[in-house]
């Protein structure tokens, strides 16, 4: 550390407590409570990155989250390494490493460098212009564009940090520690309102906390000592939390807004372990006070880029709240007063200060006589018109103005300075008020937006506010705060203060030069390396929204969505234009006002937490039995079950050849099931369904088929009629919960007069489903006491059961075209059923099989399942389900639209059978059919939905959709395939046992 | 992300509700009767405007109960909360 950088005076920084970090490799040291840039700059360390496109040598330039420069990559684990930090944001702590990011090979000896000499073959927009064509090419620059621009590196591995979320809900919340947010906070706790305070640093207090000059204070105290004073009385108040280093990322309607917290960032590497590293609160405040403060602007001239030259506040800030000195020999380069404060700041801790270059008119604030009687050369009316030095500052040349600021006459100054400080004045942070939906109006005496009508219930106050004196300051912060939270009387009404007054103001957004603008380089958007030329040339060509000359030259498009440069690029864009600024509008500011981690995002929603997972009452026994699984929706559906070193085709197989010739059981307990009750029960179904019910006997089921209004089929499945007012419907697994919200829908808002209830049950029941020529005598054997016979328990009906004195329901019904029997039986009971028929088929060899084989065999019936053989624009029509659709009713949902002009078309898609030629070949699911082979372009005229190999039939079965498919029958058809064509033929949609003869076997 | 005064449970966030599209559209009682053009004009037809507008809107994640909700579409802001079958308030 060079020693003579550090200065002793200093009350931030403990200088007992010295870290040691690493930089580029480098070791180095730095005190607790420094950021990475004050550290570096205490090691004299000014170059830390290469600008993204000419990759001239770039040094730290502010002191917040607006540096365009200093961006960084920290750690170098493959889990935890982040790109693009802001070294003026990172606080240091043991074993931090950092590196640059945008060089190759290293920051001091960079290929792409060669981009500078060539600039004025890089002209705004280049990358576009030249990349775009020939497209073939642009292979061949990325790779070049991607090394030498280097981004930063993501990291390779999952993050190994917590990050958590709260919500937080507050009377008044204050964003932002600066002077007027204190004074507000301890306003609104002292009248007893639930208040919030946050501010992104780690100490309150603002720029005020370390402004300790005779030219600013409050009741006989230096500003610093007497804020620093409210800042203790702050502590005593219940009702009011404050939150340091948390940044508000995001301010939506309805006062709703998100806030990051880092919690572990700043502590030393072995600390952070098992901690949460940020939270994220979400905010809902009945009332926000926006205290944002303002930024420094940069002043645009020829080589204003190189390391050394640095915002004169952040000089300000590294001497006065780091005790860092940016240089040993200074020169001030500005528009306004404030840079007089970084004149004195640093007379006051033995750094020269060389020359102001100012390019007002003398003027005689009490600021600039303090600064006078020092005895420094104050150049009036005069603009630095170059810079010089390559990786660091070591000159400037300086020229007079011309009366009217075009142009610069006289002769060249040169002074030489190892640090220039520049400032073009303020801009306030409006960004969280146009966030929150807020319109600006512009200023014209100083060229700032500020805050105008917002709709919400929020005020800014301070220098976000347009108020930059101390006085100002105070006297609006209480008038507008008293107001705006109905306060009468306020502590802050009679504060005596001192304040220089800023006399003369003058601004010039483009500098002149004495070479022409095409020999020069003015940097206006620094990270994303455009100059003021760059904006020329795009209204030159043309351009006229502020929006597209934005995206052409790629102004303010970087990380900090042009914090830096907005200002000037309108204010550049309406000179050469003609046009006023106000008029202009400004670009958008977008949330997060500085970037979010992913993990802070997402907080706890990660790995397993990520979604729901259901599982069925004997799911622990599918694991046992080695099931595979399948999601459907956010269930774990068993999906096959192999045996020794069974592929799934083999299961498959072997399951579904089982079911048919022996039995085999199925968890359908995923099935929707909806309790419907109320005496107009039988009518709701009528209308939902597009068959009829009210016949429906009582202890009888019914395949229904649901259609949505257009006709289309939306859900299907078999409901049961329980007793008189009482029904047990069942949806698909994934239809479940729109189905219940659809009806309810209607039962709300349409037929409000029916008396009908709907209550999910799916989680209340679970069902073991046994299919096969022996489930009867398993079942018999379960449950000695039902009488099983056809005459007693018919297909499609259902029965109350006692297995071990506990009620169930049996329904005699079937997916799969064989005998086939479903208990349902509350939840908890259901393993052990499940395990009972395992048991009593044990004799039969009942094999157990997951949803796969169930689709097999519902395909070898021909039996559709919607989502895979529908797609929301098949009617139950087009899947030749004529005999569902009910000829005698008046109205369900859907019927009109069956025969609109275009339901009723003949030529619609329409569901078939497929059979190969090669019994053997599989058709591919999704794959396209078509009539000939030899026509090009060929018509496709569908396509396949559903193929599997069927055991049972000892041949390929499929299931398709096709044009005009019913009329097609019998015909030849093509699925071309990328390396051969396979020959099909139409069949019907049934395989298997047309006759049904299986479901009495 | 704004907030909807559920008529039932009271003000919770609009993450809990979703959208039925607009309002006091009314599903014909003789579908049958109507002509094409007629039945397309109730099935497809929907406002869709910046400004205030008349919407359904359905406590999902709550009561589950469906009602009425007048939003400016440009501010989201919500000037009106009313139950299924109750009268609009006048525009
Ligand atoms: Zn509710």
């Amino acid at each position: 550390m060079s020693k003579n950088l550090r200065t002793t005076n200093n009350k931030f920084i403990d200088q007992t407590s010295r870290i040691s970090f690493k930089f580029d490799g480098k070791k180095l040291y730095g005190f607790k409570g420094d950021t990475l840039a004050s550290a570096l700059l205490a090691n004299n360390i000014h170059l830390v990155g290469r600008s993204f496109k000419y990759h001239r040598p770039r040094g730290i330039m502010t002191c917040g989250s607006e540096e365009p420069n200093a961006i960084l990559q920290v750690g170098n684990d493959p889990s935890m390494t982040e790109p693009n930090t802001r070294a003026t944001e990172i606080e240091i702590y043991e074993g931090l490493e950092a590196s640059s990011q945008n060089c190759w090979p290293s920051v001091n000896f960079d290929l792409g460098a060669v981009n500078n000499f060539f600039s004025p073959l890089i002209p705004a927009a280049f990358y576009y212009k030249t990349f775009m064509w020939p497209a073939n090419f642009w292979k061949l620059y990325e790779y070049f564009i991607r090394k030498s621009a280097g981004l930063g590196k993501s990291p390779t591995e999952p993050d190994k940090d917590i990050y958590d979320q709260r919500y937080l809900h507050c009377d008044v919340l204050i964003v932002g520690g600066g002077i007027s947010g204190i004074m507000a906070a301890k306003t609104a706790a002292k009248n007893n309102l639930n208040t919030v305070l946050i501010d992104d640093k780690n100490t309150l207090g603002g720029t005020t906390i370390f402004q300790e000059n005779e030219c600013y204070k409050i009741n006989n105290l230096y500003s610093n000592k007497w804020l620093k004073k409210e800042i203790e009385t702050l502590k005593s108040f219940k009702n009011l939390t404050i939150k340091t280093r948390t940044s508000l990322a995001a301010y939506h309607n309805y006062n709703y807004l998100l806030a990051r917290e880092n919690l572990t960032d700043h502590l030393d590497l072995n600390e952070k372990k098992d901690k949460i590293r940020q939270r994220l609160w979400k905010i809902r405040s009945k009332k926000v006070i926006i205290a944002t403060g303002a930024m420094e602007r940069p002043l645009i001239f020829n080589n204003n880029d190189r390391p050394g030259i640095i915002l004169s506040s952040s000089i300000k800030k590294y001497i006065d709240y780091y005790g860092v000195k940016c240089g040993q020999k200074v020169s001030l380069f500005t528009n306004n007063d404030s840079a007089y404060e970084t004149a004195i700041s640093l007379n006051n801790s033995g750094v020269t200060v060389n020359s102001i270059v100012d390019i007002r008119d003398k003027t005689n604030s009490l600021i600039v006589k303090e600064v006078d009687k020092l005895g420094i050369k104050i150049h009036w009316k005069s603009s630095v018109v170059n810079t010089n030095g390559y990786k660091k500052i070591n000159s400037i040349e300086i020229m007079k103005l011309s009366d009217d600021g075009a142009a610069v006459v006289g002769k060249k100054i040169k002074v030489e300075c190892d640090c220039l400080g520049i400032s073009g004045g303020w801009t306030p942070r409006v960004h969280l008020f146009t966030q929150s939906g807020g319109k600006l109006k512009f200023r014209i005496e100083d060229n700032v937006f500020l805050p105008d009508k917002s709709k919400l219930d929020q005020i800014s106050i301070g220098s976000c506010n347009g108020d930059f004196e101390l006085d100002e300051v105070i006297k609006n912060s209480v008038y507008l705060t008293n107001k705006f939270l109905e306060i009468n009387n306020n502590d802050y009404e009679n504060l005596e203060i001192i304040s220089s007054k800023e006399i003369n103001k003058k601004n010039i957004w483009l500098l002149p030069s004495d070479k022409p603008l095409g020999k020069t380089k003015p940097f206006l958007d620094f990270q994303n390396d455009s100059t003021a030329n760059d904006i020329k040339l795009a209204l030159r060509e043309g351009f006229k929204s502020i929006e597209h000359v934005k995206r052409y030259t790629t102004t303010g498009m970087a990380t900090d969505q042009g914090k830096l440069s907005n200002m000037h690029a309108l204010g550049i864009i309406a000179e050469t234009a003609g046009v006023k600024m106000g008029e202009l509008g400004t670009t958008t500011f977008r949330p997060p006002y500085t970037p979010l981690t992913f993990g802070a995002i997402v907080g706890r929603n990660v790995g397993k937490f990520f979604d729901i997972t259901r599982k069925t009452p004997m799911h622990d026994w599918h694991v046992e039995n080695k099931a595979k699984f399948e999601n459907v929706g956010q269930w774990k559906r068993a999906w096959y079950y192999p045996k020794d070193n069974e592929n799934m085709y083999e299961a498959v197989q072997r399951e579904s050849k089982a079911a048919r010739d022996s039995s085999g059981i199925l968890d359908a307990s995923t099935l929707g099931k909806i309790d419907i009750q109320g005496s107009d029960a039988s009518e709701f179904l009528n209308r939902v369904y597009t068959n009829a019910w009210s016949k429906l006997e009582i202890g009888k089921c019914r395949y229904g088929l649901m259609l949505n209004e257009d006709g289309m089929v939306y859900d299907d499945g078999v409901t049961t009629r329980l007793s008189e007012n009482h029904y047990l419907m069942t949806t698909t697994t994934g239809g479940a919960a729109n189905v219940l919200s659809k009806l309810e829908d209607y039962l709300q808002t349409e037929w409000p007069e029916l008396d009908v209830y709907l209550t999910s049950v799916t989680d209340h029941y679970g069902t073991v489903s046994i299919c096969g020529p022996n489930s009867k005598k398993i079942l018999s054997k379960v449950i000695p006491d039902l009488v099983l016979s056809d005459e007693e328990f018919p297909h499609m009906s259902f029965k109350n059961a006692l297995i071990d004195n506990i009620k169930c329901r049996v329904m005699r019904i079937s997916f799969t075209g064989e005998l086939s029997y479903e208990i349902n039986i509350q939840s908890s009971y259901v393993k052990s059923v499940w395990e009972k028929c395992i048991d009593a088929g044990k004799e039969f060899d009942i094999t157990p099989y997951g949803t796969e084989t169930m689709h097999l065999l519902r395909a070898e019936k021909g039996f559709i399942i919607t989502g895979q053989d529908t797609d929301g624009t098949m009617t139950p029509v087009d899947l030749q389900m004529d005999w569902i659709i009910s000829k005698k009713k008046y109205d369900f949902i859907g019927k009109r639209s069956l025969y609109r002009s275009d339901t009723i078309r003949e030529d619609r898609k329409q569901l078939v059978g497929l059979l190969t030629e090669d019994p053997k070949e599989i058709l591919e699911e999704g794959a396209q059919i078509v009539a000939e082979t030899n026509k090009k372009p060929i018509e496709m005229i569908g396509h396949v939905t559903s193929s599997y190999f069927s055991p049972n039939l000892n041949k390929s079965i499929a299931l398709a959709v096709v044009k005009n498919g019913k009329k097609l029958k019998g015909q030849k058809m093509f699925v071309p395939m990328k390396d051969k064509t396979i020959n099909v033929t139409i069949t019907d949609t049934v395989f298997l046992d047309k006759e049904n003869k299986r479901l009495n076997a | 992300m704004f907030l909807i005064n559920c008529p039932y449970c009271g003000e919770r966030d609009q993450s809990e509700f979703s959208s039925g599209g607009e309002a006091h559209i009314v599903r014909p009682k003789q579908p049958t009767e109507l002509s094409d053009d007629q039945w397309a004009e109730y099935l497809f037809m929907r406002k869709n405007i910046k400004g205030v507008q008349f919407e359904r809107w359905n406590h999902t994640h709550g009561c589950r109960k469906w009602f009425n909700v007048v939003r400016d579409t440009s501010n989201d802001i919500i000037h009106a909360v009313y139950k299924m079958g109750e009268k609009p308030p006048v525009k």
